[in-house]
């Protein structure tokens, strides 16, 4: 049979022809098309000469004695970094211990209870605090310390409470956000079978948030676990390995990388190299700690309908 | 146009004649369930019930009663407050911030609004059914179906767990469908299959009262009729109430069907007039009411 649909003929074209994209308009929109992608590429050359930069120089300062020495009495060109590593774990630990009760469970009192100016005020300042600076961060928690164990007091877990103040606001905004996603119908199905509002909580909206708030919480370690500033003043530095936050100094890589490279050993470019390295861990364990964020979304993400 | 609206509603009677015809036969064995499980359906009044948002007056002293082992159909256009009294009925209503109740509402003679009620109470003995299917994500089927079981703290055994959740799966009618992937989520099943799993959801705590919000609006009509065909054997041992849109769903799912109106956009819905599904249908008493089922208006 006959197609019934027709070529345009020529005399018939005009219109739909003349009113698509003529040549002006697709060059503008080639060239738009570059200027985006030229956008992007400059955009990310600071990433790549940072991580390339970092790379190079760190890579020297990395050994086997790195990651399993410490400093204690170390001279020359010895010693490794391991209690820094170390340090830098158990600090961040613990303040995740503090920070994420804390901040989930504020950011279900703020999405699931909180109502009018109380709900308001609390959200002002939680965004507020999101932009305490460091600096004063530590100094709070030494001051805090300082009332209870008398001046000079130096501990891990000071440095763990100065990061936990960085790091709640975080957390309650990244997990109010996450929460607000969890559709009410989900909620109403619980409540229609006669559940009350805390199991609601609890069994329906945390596990369907799940991965999100996940994510959130490594967000807010990445924002701290290079944090240098607050734990100059409250964790201190020291050479040897020091396992115990409530027990004296901890040494973390973001205050050694700053220690090895403000005060050098004798042998200048080997404490270059440590800091390098140092600074190159510091970017491992975040990369780390991201991919894990990323493998524990796709595990659990619950595809919501 | 008006005769073909009354041609589809008298079809749709014819339908329902022709459903309970058949469906006695069977009548014998739907009553076992009741008996066994010992309870009787109740009934629900409401006393010059009127719902509010904040200021704004939704629903305007509504009084009625819902017949016990029937299903009653709220019906009206859109907007006029249906679905806000269906949940006024289990208490869903004040959940809505600002939302208000006045009137009374009873259970079998019981008020559900008394101070002293906790309205988690009232949601076990009067469950809802929802437009949206909304099985839980982060569950399996089996979880779902005892999830109100174990949501309320219920102590079971796992044995009588399984019992249950075969019962309700075989109650909505879906058990033959999933009993063999009763571990993969919840959410990998069709509308219509999602729904009946909502359904089982629904009957698994056991209530008296089955409320449902326009269950088959989402659905295509192989599942619509089978989820009418459900609500039919269901009505033998609970009582349900179904809010629809659907005039002929309402003439061939419903015992007593009840008309909600508004007069003008604003003003609050109230209940024009309720009464047998075939008089309601055939013979009206207002003619508001018989202006819209023969699809004069809405």
């Amino acid at each position: 049979m006959e197609s019934s649909v027709q070529t345009l003929a020529p005399e018939q074209s005009s219109r739909l022809l003349a009113s698509g994209l003529g040549w002006r308009r697709r060059s503008v929109n080639t060239v738009m098309m570059v200027l985006i992608a030229a956008a992007f590429v400059l955009a990310m050359i600071p990433l790549f000469s940072l991580v390339f930069e970092i790379a190079k120089r760190g890579i020297p300062g990395l050994s086997a004695e790195f990651f399993t020495e410490d400093a204690r009495g170390a001279i020359g060109g010895a010693g490794g970094a391991s209690h820094a590593i170390m340090g830098t774990l158990i600090i961040t630990a613990v303040a995740t211990v503090i920070s994420v009760p804390i901040g989930i469970m504020a950011a279900i009192y703020l999405n699931e209870y909180g109502t009018g100016r109380l709900r308001r005020a609390l959200t002002f300042f939680v965004d507020v605090m999101t932009g305490i600076p460091s600096i004063v961060a530590g100094l709070f928690a030494y001051a805090l310390f300082e009332i209870f164990l008398g001046p000079g007091i130096r501990l891990g877990v000071m440095g763990s409470v100065a990061l936990s103040l960085l790091m709640i606001p975080i957390v309650i905004r990244s997990a109010e956000e996450v929460l607000k996603i969890v559709p009410d119908h989900l909620r109403e199905a619980a409540y229609a079978l006669g559940t009350p509002k805390w199991k609601t909580i609890t069994k329906i909206v945390l596990p369907t948030a799940f991965a999100g708030l996940v994510t959130g919480v490594m967000i807010a370690i990445a924002r701290i676990v290079g944090e240098t500033a607050p734990l100059l003043v409250t964790t201190g530095v020291v050479d040897s390995m020091n396992t115990d936050p409530f027990n004296g100094r901890m040494q973390n890589l973001a205050v050694y990388a700053y220690n090895e490279y403000r005060s050098p050993g004798v042998m200048k470019q080997a404490s270059y190299d440590k800091a390098w390295a140092a600074a190159l861990t510091l970017i491992a364990i975040v990369m780390i700690l991201n991919i894990a964020a990323r493998l524990v979304y796709r595990r659990y993400k619950t595809e919501i309908r | 146009m008006l005769g073909a609206a009354t041609k589809r509603n008298a079809d749709a009677l014819e339908d329902r004649k022709g459903r309970m015809n058949e469906s006695r036969p069977t009548t014998a064995t739907s009553t076992e369930p009741a008996a066994v499980s010992g309870r009787r359906a109740k009934t629900i009044e409401t006393q010059g019930v009127s719902l509010f948002y904040g200021d704004f007056h939704a629903v305007e002293e509504v009084t009625m009663t819902i017949e016990p082992n029937k299903v009653t159909a709220l019906i009206g256009s859109s907007g006029c407050g249906k679905t806000t009294f269906l949940r006024s009925l289990n208490r869903m209503h004040e959940l809505t911030p600002g939302a208000r109740v006045q009137g009374e509402v009873t259970l079998d003679g019981e008020d559900i609004y008394d101070a002293r009620v906790d309205p988690v109470a009232v949601r076990r003995l009067i469950g809802m059914v929802f437009q949206q299917p909304n099985p839980f994500p982060t569950m399996s089927i089996y979880d779902n179906v005892a999830a109100g079981l174990t949501l309320n703290a219920k102590r079971i055994s796992k044995a009588q767990k399984d019992g249950v959740v075969e019962r309700s799966l075989r109650g909505a009618h879906l058990w033959d469908e999933v009993k063999d992937r009763l571990d993969k989520p919840g959410g990998g099943l069709s509308g219509g299959q999602q729904q009946r799993l909502c359904i089982a959801r629904a009957i698994a705590v056991e209530p008296e009262v089955l409320l449902m919000d326009e269950p088959c609006s989402a659905l295509d009509p192989v599942a619509t009729l089978a989820v009418e065909d459900l609500i039919g054997e269901l009505k033998s041992r609970y009582t349900i109430v179904i809010v629809t849109h659907n005039m002929q769903q309402a003439a061939r799912a419903s015992d007593a069907t009840a008309f909600f109106n508004l007069d003008a956009s604003g003003k609050p819905g109230h209940l024009v007039e309720m009464g047998p599904t075939e008089e309601i249908f055939t013979n009206p008493n207002e003619k508001e009411t018989e202006d819209y089922v023969s699809g004069r208006f809405g």
